[in-house]
């Protein structure tokens, strides 16, 4: 089984591009667990048709110690697990322990047997990495291989930078590695071309280019993913193509992030630079 | 004392002992550690010469307890008729709970809640969720079982981290009883340097939400409160007992045996009479600036301690009627006391002493070791300030630095109503004139021997070294020190905890110290015992920077 976490800032379209990945993957016949590790617990909406997904700490809560594991997960598109770590309603509590709980729970209940068949668990982090709980996927081997949503903005990248700081880290004591950018396009000039570099720096490669396109937004509009809503149109194939890409891979690395000024050189270079 | 003798007793040279200390630590630590250990020269400085209340270096095991320990165990764990519920994990509350030796009457009315413990019992679903509707529902659940008149809170370390807002669920239900006061205290674990921060956080609160609630004339003549006094052992019973017999009346002890009446009417009591200087000394100088009471330090520790602090006390009063009273007193009471000393003394005298202990202990417990003619060869504090050790002419000099900063403090102003000075201008000017000190304390320092070495925040490592260096005939902290020090076949006595023993304040406290003294400095026990180690040859090593 291979365990992925997907990172990047808030708002680069963490939750939308693994749900597509993943649509993308069942249709590779591959069998798929998403773990969504953000207290507002929507990060398996587009695969369960915007289904309310109880979260393990609610159940926790209700239950007790008495949790089996169909409590806490649940059947979405084309027969993937979908799980909602859950969490306190904002201000209130200790997300981060909430998610080391989680998925301690999910664990110790089995989740990752290798009974369950699995070829894939991914994880769905907010945003930032702003304390040791929303590090517990990266930690402990619990996700091996780590792909970061970027965009050619500047805060994008400087959140990039930073998660890889984070998995250089964790690297040194667990197995975690850098598996690659996802450009998750704002149709920033020079986007393509700056991400592969940016990546290059990083130590690591741009995996795959996902253009800008409405169909996203119609689709989430449906609570669907891209491939369910509309298997034909052009940004289905963005997402088969994402998912191969991700299927084939085999470049892990511990990234080699960068100083803050080696990154404003690289926004001046191609920021600066007559668009393509 | 002779000079020879002196001179016998003080075998080892200070310096090199202090050097000793320090040779093992690294560069780094040795510089830090240095200064905070002084060979002491019993002057009256105006600069601190000794480093205090800074943060213990990491991987140095200290003798310090933390925040919480100060604010729930010292300063709120002997109040016997106020709730205190502990909103966190059960530990924090289970191990905070009595183990001071903190004795109480359950008085007139009965209310005594110390033999409860009372905690949230967080659990891990608390944490991610927020502990407040627990600590609401704990608080109802105490109120209706007990209809306290009082109910106190206190957060441990997880609920700073997850930011419950205790004070909003205090002031709630507060609102929603009427008929009971509800504050909370923050007191997590890992604020401030050590227990000190705590001490400060408890009585800043207990100052802001219950002196003052009670305006109502206690009767009595003489009336005083008795700061920094915790009833350890019975303590306070014999205080108490000294100044019912003197015609003192005490309003209220901070917080010995005390109950919530005794804070909420202490405003109204005409001198405040400080023990523990380092705990307390910001009340008794907040209660003068908005009340107008004035503050004295006194010391109930050794015989002729409370005597020369029963003087001071009726001095202040200046009334012949008392001063007679107090006298009479001491006449009656010392007999007892010299009787002791005459059988004692000859198998104590020249005997030596160390004692690590609290904030002011160190300094109180240097009179009874006077008394039994032994000598104090290094003492300290675990929490003490500067000004507990060189005095309070030091506290203009003493730097604030950050750690310090973080724990509040409270601006007071003259209470519009009840502010009144105690004394008039002409009364207080012919105190002084007769030398009497009011907010005077000279600190540890000035009462040590000359070339006597004073050590703060002293660790398992430097308390180990100056035993085996010094010899001395017993050493004093608390429990985490006591097997330690046993081990190497010295007396311990525990003066945090007394172990099984007290009262040791006032006459008969003192009549009790020396007896028990003299049981363990003449005991053989401890020589006989002999370590493996000490029989066998040790590994040896050394470390790379050396």
């Amino acid at each position: 089984m291979r365990k992925v976490a997907i990172y990047g800032k808030g708002g680069i379209g963490k939750s939308t591009t693994t749900q597509n990945l993943v649509a993308g993957l069942v249709e590779l016949k591959r069998k798929i667990m998403v773990v969504g590790c953000d207290p507002k617990a929507d990060s398996t909406r587009l695969l369960l048709g915007g289904l309310a997904q109880k979260s393990v700490l609610d159940t926790l809560r209700e239950e007790g110690e008495d949790v089996e594991l169909a409590d806490i997960r649940k059947r979405g598109y084309g027969g993937t697990w979908c799980v909602e770590s859950g969490g306190p309603e904002p201000g209130v509590g200790c997300a981060g322990r909430g998610i080391i709980t989680s998925i301690n729970m999910l664990e110790s209940l089995g989740a990752y047997e290798e009974s369950e068949g699995l070829d894939y668990a991914f994880y769905d982090v907010l945003g930032d990495v702003v304390c040791g709980g929303f590090a517990m996927p990266i930690r402990d081997g619990k996700a091996e291989e780590i792909y970061i949503v970027v965009s050619g903005e500047m805060m994008a990248m400087y959140a990039a930078n930073n998660i890889s700081k984070g998995i250089v880290k964790f690297a040194a004591s667990g197995s975690v590695r850098l598996g690659g950018l996802i450009c998750n396009s704002r149709a920033v000039d020079n986007e393509a071309e700056m991400i592969e570099k940016f990546a290059a720096k990083l130590g690591t490669k741009m995996i795959y280019f996902v253009p800008r396109d409405n169909d996203v937004q119609r689709a989430e509009i449906n609570r669907k993913t891209v491939l369910e809503w509309n298997p034909a149109v052009p940004q289905a194939d963005v997402y088969r193509g994402l998912a191969k890409a991700i299927d084939a891979n085999k470049d892990l690395v511990i990234p080699t992030p960068m100083e803050i000024e080696v990154l404003e050189e690289l926004l001046m270079e191609y920021g600066l630079m007559e668009a393509a | 004392m002779t000079t020879a003798m002196k001179k016998k007793m003080v075998q080892w040279d200070a310096t090199d002992i202090k050097a000793e200390l320090l040779s093992k630590y690294p560069p780094k630590v040795a510089r830090k550690r240095a200064k905070q250990i002084m060979i002491n020269e019993a002057l009256q400085n105006d600069t601190p010469t000794l480093t205090a209340n800074v943060r213990t270096i990491p991987g140095i095991i200290t003798m310090r307890g933390c925040t919480y320990a100060g604010c729930k165990g010292v300063i709120m764990g002997p109040t016997r008729d106020i709730v205190n519920i502990v909103h966190g994990p059960i530990g924090c509350s289970f191990y905070a709970w009595l183990t001071r030796r903190n004795q109480t009457d359950a008085g007139p009315d009965g209310e005594n809640y110390m033999t409860y413990c009372f905690s949230t019992d967080m659990q891990e679903q608390d944490i991610i969720f927020g502990g407040e509707k627990k600590l609401a529902q704990a608080i109802q659940e105490a109120y209706d079982l007990f209809h306290p008149k009082s109910i106190a809170v206190f957060a441990t370390c997880p609920v700073g981290l997850i930011g419950d807002d205790i004070h909003t669920v205090t002031k709630n239900m507060k609102e929603k009883f009427g008929d009971c006061n509800v504050y909370a205290f923050s007191c997590e674990g890992y604020k401030g340097v050590s227990q000190s921060a705590g001490h400060h956080i408890a009585n800043n609160q207990v100052f802001r939400h219950i002196v003052g609630e009670n305006n109502e004339v206690k009767p009595g003549k003489y009336k005083i409160n008795l700061l920094g006094e915790y009833n350890i052992g019975g303590d306070g019973f014999e205080i108490d007992r000294i100044f019912k017999k003197c015609g003192i009346t005490c309003i209220s002890t901070f917080s010995g045996n005390s109950t919530y009446d005794q804070f909420a009417s202490s405003h109204t009591a005409d001198l405040n009479a400080v023990m523990c200087h380092r705990s307390i000394n910001y009340v008794a100088d907040m209660m003068e600036t908005k009340y107008g009471i004035p503050w004295i330090k006194v010391n109930f520790i050794g015989a002729k301690a409370t005597a020369k602090s029963l003087r001071k006390i009726a001095e202040y009063f200046g009334e012949q009627e008392l001063i007679d009273k107090v006298e009479a007193v001491i006449a009656e009471e010392m007999p007892a006391v010299e009787a002791s000393l005459v059988d004692i003394l000859p198998r104590t005298q020249d005997k030596t002493a160390m004692m690590f202990l609290g904030g002011s202990r160190a300094h109180h417990y240097k009179e009874l070791f006077d008394e039994l003619g032994m000598k104090t060869i290094s003492a300290g504090y675990e929490f003490g300030h500067q000004d507990d050790y060189e005095g309070r002419q030091v506290l203009p000099n003493i730097q604030i630095d950050a750690d310090s900063r973080n724990i509040e403090e409270i601006t007071v102003e003259p209470d519009g109503t009840r502010f009144k000075p105690r004394k008039s201008d002409k009364e207080m000017k012919a105190l002084d004139k007769a030398g009497y000190k009011f907010k005077q304390y000279d600190g540890l320092a000035m009462d040590m021997d000359k070339g006597t070495l004073i050590v703060d925040d002293l660790n398992q490592y430097e308390a180990e070294k100056l035993v085996e260096l010094m010899k001395p005939d017993i050493f004093c902290a608390g429990i985490k020190e006591k097997y330690s020090i046993q081990k190497l076949g010295v007396p311990m006595k525990q003066l945090h905890s007394y172990d099984s023993g007290g009262p040791y304040a006032g006459f008969q406290g003192a009549i009790n110290f020396y007896k028990e003294i003299d049981r363990l400095v003449n005991s053989k026990v401890w020589s006989y015992m002999k370590a493996p180690w000490q029989k066998n040859a040790q590994l040896t090593g050394s470390y790379n920077w050396e």
